[in-house]
């Protein structure tokens, strides 16, 4: 769609839906990742993370270098679950 | 799980001469690189550097010289195709390389991870034709035009260079826009656009993409000194795609699982974690190099890589009476490639983090 601006990628989160989130209370990255789920996507953030900062800085009157990061976990790409069951099964094959 | 003295996480620039540095002085160097070459950006920059010894070559050119250097060193290993997913409080890294998940113990990593691209928000910013600049600029690497007449968004070095490349891969750039009222990049790359012809319009940004199913066109509008659009400013552009090279952030996610102090630092390009003077973070035997560390040039990355490694191979014990001074002569070169009037953004960076780190920074 052409009229949207889209800010997260992966899960098809629009700014309207960030400001939305900002509007109702939200007050960090974490907060709208929840409510929103950008950022939960594959890129993990690496494309929304910085514009979803810069909302919030210019709503708050607060520099973009203060506003609060997410937590990061492993794994920081996306792996086949299969991929760390075989890890798994092989780790308690050498266990036994 | 893998034993290795040094791990170096990336294979671009800062990776390469991190592992060729620290393998000079003797130690055993595994290198992790997500995609399937080695040398990262280096290797599609058909621009000709400046600065040090690297002045004159072409960007492939300095890429292929780390490679043979890399080839040079039994004792490196090199996996390609192998992403790094984590790194645990027990210093355990995770990878996925040849579709298993493998375990890696070093004892010492030098996080080399570099930038990604930054994306823009704007209506119609998802339509097929938007590009990151360095996707268009891969895209020309390997033979696939990617449009016939381009907007490019942002006059940075990246901005400037990639439309030289597109220009000279029959791609015609409709315009160069820059929010800002000055060019970011050097007026050598500048002036080589308008020679050509094509246009560097400054304090400018895109306000929409338009088009049925891909991008027909933009509409870019004029900005006052508060960077508010001005009534009536608005110009339409023609073209089937649009390139944003509007900065990078550093991928310092891996940074922050080592558990790194980390800094938002403005003019070093977003979170990274704060390094000492031989490009250690705040965890020990945990080092990070090239643009994660702070974004910069390949210049300077390679520098800092060069010296992470040094860094990393006299911990373990390597040469230990040399060490002092090769790092001295790294810090030295950076220093004089630092000391130029474009240079004053990243050492006011630097300054910042020196603040925040309480030490002497490189």
């Amino acid at each position: 769609m052409a009229d949207q601006t889209i800010v997260c990628r992966c899960e098809d989160v629009t700014r309207e839906d960030i400001l939305a989130a900002i509007n109702a209370g939200c007050r960090t990255l974490d907060e709208i990742k929840r409510v929103t789920r950008a950022g939960m996507g594959p890129c993990q953030g690496r494309t929304c993370r910085n514009l979803i900062a810069q909302e919030l800085a210019k709503i708050y009157g607060i520099s973009v270098e203060d506003v609060l990061m997410p937590t990061f976990r492993a794994p920081v790409e996306p792996v086949k679950v299969g991929v760390l069951a075989q890890a798994y099964q092989e780790e308690e094959g050498e266990n036994k | 799980m893998k034993d290795i003295e040094v791990l170096i996480i990336g294979g671009g620039p800062a990776g390469l001469c991190a592992a060729s540095a620290a393998a000079s002085m003797g130690a055993k160097v595994l290198i992790c690189e997500r995609n399937q070459d080695l040398g990262g950006q280096l290797m599609i920059q058909t621009g000709k550097f400046f600065g040090n010894k690297h002045a004159g070559m072409r960007g492939f050119q300095i890429g292929a010289e780390l490679l043979q250097e890399i080839a040079a060193y039994p004792q490196i290993e090199v996996w390609t195709g192998a992403t790094v997913l984590g790194i645990y409080e027990d210093g355990v890294v995770t990878c996925l390389y040849q579709g298993e998940h493998q375990k890696i113990k070093p004892a010492k990593i030098i996080i080399a991870t570099g930038a990604s691209e930054n994306f823009l928000s704007f209506p119609g910013n998802d339509l097929p034709g938007v590009y990151a600049a360095g996707a268009a600029e891969t895209l020309v690497h390997a033979g696939v035009k990617p449009a016939e007449r381009v907007l490019m968004v942002g006059a940075g070095n990246i901005g400037l260079t990639v439309s030289y490349q597109l220009k000279q891969s029959g791609v015609d750039v409709a315009a160069v826009i820059e929010v800002m009222p000055q060019i970011g990049g050097y007026l050598v790359h500048a002036s080589k656009l308008q020679r050509c012809g094509i246009p560097i319009k400054t304090s400018m940004t895109i306000a929409e993409a338009y088009g049925n199913g891909k991008v027909e066109g933009a509409k870019i509008v004029k900005l006052d000194e508060n960077r508010q659009v001005i009534p009536g400013s608005e110009e339409d552009i023609v073209c089937d795609a649009i390139c944003l090279s509007v900065g990078l952030s550093p991928l310092a996610e891996l940074c922050w699982l080592a558990g790194c102090k980390m800094a938002c630092i403005r003019e070093l390009g977003g979170c990274v974690p704060l390094v000492d003077q031989t490009m250690e973070t705040t965890v020990s035997g945990v080092y990070a190099a090239g643009d994660v560390s702070g974004l910069e040039e390949a210049t300077t990355a390679m520098l800092e890589g060069r010296l992470a490694g040094i860094s990393a191979a006299a911990a373990l014990g390597y040469k230990v009476d040399q060490a002092a001074e090769m790092q001295e002569a790294c810090r030295r070169e950076l220093k004089t490639l630092r000391s130029g009037p474009m240079s004053e953004k990243i050492r006011h960076g630097l300054e910042k983090m020196a603040a925040k780190r309480g030490a002497v920074v490189c």
